[in-house]
């Protein structure tokens, strides 16, 4: 039986896979008062690629979310994000690296205040170098990749748990971001709700080819995005044939206490023989 | 209740001394360096000094009447019963308007400003704004600043009104003094020093009061609870704050005005 064309090939892709990292972690350490979060965490995530993290709560998953946005500093070690040194950059200069990576929060973390259209709009209103009329467009097809058109007078508070993460995953796509990073995104949701979410992400991660760092606890949804793909001619996420399981760009990093103790594809994971990663999985 | 040592306590004060100190530097220069978030600022100058405006001026309306009723007493043993006006109007400008004004919109902002930016901190709308590329310190806390030191100005010359409408309220319905021998000796003993001191202290209170909400709000850690902590954190410090600077600024400008 001949190999099978991965069917994620159909169409032209937005954006061309690129060579190299798109993220290097180079054993990152940190420390919240005496408190050991990371100790000597290294990994890579190439361009293209999405890396799902896992590990148990306060391992320190949503901490490296933070350190890859320079949210926090790394007591030690060194961050490189997009080919950039990020471990002691100062804010103004990160601001200008933020534009290019994009994050979406744990509770989504929209500006309760302003309306759907406002918290998308939000960097491109603060930035003002973009017309009015260029904003409504963009604010519309940001809405419209999670089917949210809908939404855009309406209050963060007006939208179900659901709803306010596709609008932070709007939020976060409008400016085309390189990078993306997920804190959970279908954490406390329904399984057709999470679906939805984890369709999309594969949507960025086939057809956008985003670099992306993915937090979850729900071993399900990163098995969903190992054994499926986005068809652009369907407009919707369908599984891959079984021979062809784990040929999408996704990998997988296991945190515990503080150290990697996983990072490869599906089928390292399913080879692996230590006992923790075992029942960890089952 | 966690216990810590006494040289991680001391070490922990120093910190948030320093915290303090660096956002307090970074609202004045924010203004310099710019983005300038005017309409933030108008939307804060419109919460802050017309939310305050009838709770000023009526703390300050019975003040200045209790101050006349006060005074009646003492005065009329010496005979001098005329000068209410005078010490009204000293004491309502010079110390009452501006303190109680401070107080007053304290009470009523720092708690709004740390209770409002704690909750953005604890549902991490504050990670999201600098993850979109904007500085928190220019959008959210200079505009308070600028606004709070400009509405309390303006809330503390209106404050001083009420204050000495309220003594002459007092001085003419219930001492039967005449009304425009109180206003002139009212107006006639007010000095340069005793106007630019009253007028000087509503822009430091205004900073205090706008810098420590912000600052409590900012430094919220613990979810709801931590947010209800840094509220009444941020109205104790700022009340605290005011009436122990003011005894300084006084001195100060005691020497630097000869007065």
């Amino acid at each position: 039986m001949s190999t099978p064309t991965l069917p994620i090939d159909y169409g032209p892709a937005i954006q061309e896979p690129r060579s190299g990292d798109a993220l290097v972690f180079e054993n990152v350490d940190l420390a919240f008062e005496n408190k050991v979060i990371l100790d000597g965490i290294s990994f890579r995530v190439a361009h293209g690629e999405t890396k799902a993290i896992f590990g148990v709560a306060g391992s320190g998953k949503s901490t490296i979310l933070k350190l890859a946005l320079g949210l926090l500093k790394p007591d030690a070690g060194r961050i490189v994000v997009l080919g950039q040194d990020i471990t002691h950059m100062g804010e103004d200069e990160l601001f200008d690296l933020r534009r290019r990576v994009g994050i979406v929060f744990q509770e989504s973390a929209l500006f309760d205040s302003l309306t759907v259209r406002e918290n998308v709009a939000f960097r491109l209103l603060e930035e003002g170098k973009v017309s009015d009329q260029e904003i409504e467009e963009r604010v519309r097809e940001a809405l419209s990749f999670v089917e949210l058109e809908k939404t855009v007078d309406l209050l963060p508070s007006e939208l179900s748990g659901g709803m306010r993460r596709r609008v932070a995953i709007a939020r976060t796509i409008i400016t085309h971001p390189e990078v993306l990073l997920y804190d959970s995104p279908t954490g406390g949701l329904d399984p057709v709700t999470s679906n939805t979410i984890i369709e999309l992400v594969v949507k960025q991660r086939d057809v956008y080819k985003i670099s992306s760092l993915l937090v979850t606890h729900r071993l399900q949804d990163a098995f969903t995005m190992a054994t499926h793909y986005f068809d652009r001619t369907e407009n919707k996420m369908k599984p891959l044939p079984p021979d062809a399981h784990g040929m999408v760009p996704m990998c997988f990093l296991i945190l515990r206490d503080g150290h990697v103790i996983f990072d490869g594809d599906l089928q390292n994971l399913k080879e692996t023989k230590d006992e923790y990663i075992r029942e960890y999985i089952s | 209740m966690e216990f810590i040592s006494p040289g991680e306590w001391v070490k922990q004060k120093v910190q948030s001394v320093q915290d303090y100190a660096l956002l307090s530097v970074r609202s004045i220069t924010n203004l310099i360096i710019g983005p300038r978030y005017l309409a933030d600022t108008t939307q804060q100058a419109d919460l802050i000094g017309f939310g305050s405006l009838p709770i000023v001026l009526a703390a300050c309306f019975f003040t200045g009447a209790a101050l006349a009723l006060n005074s009646a007493t003492t005065l009329t043993r010496f005979g001098a019963l005329t000068l209410i006006g005078q010490l009204v109007s000293i004491g309502i400008v010079r110390e009452l308007g501006p303190v109680l004004a401070g107080l007053v919109v304290a009470g009523r902002n720092a708690s709004g400003m740390a209770s409002e930016l704690g909750s953005m901190v604890v549902t991490e709308q504050i990670d999201a704004m600098r993850a979109l590329g904007t500085d928190p310190t220019k959008k959210l806390v200079t505009p308070r600043v600028v606004s709070t030191v400009f509405m309390l100005f303006f809330l503390t010359i209106l404050g001083d009104l009420l204050g000495l409408i309220g003594g002459n309220v007092v001085s003419s319905v219930l001492l039967g003094l005449d009304s425009r021998s109180y206003w002139s000796s009212a107006w006639q003993t007010l000095e340069f020093s005793d106007v630019f001191m009253g007028l000087a202290k509503p822009v430091v209170f205004g900073f205090i009061i706008a810098t420590i909400g912000c600052y409590y709000g900012l430094s919220t850690r613990g979810g709801t609870q931590g947010v209800g902590r840094a509220t009444t954190e941020a109205v104790v410090a700022s009340m605290i704050l005011i009436i122990v600077v003011d005894v300084f600024v006084t001195r100060l400008l005691m020497i630097a005005l000869g007065a």
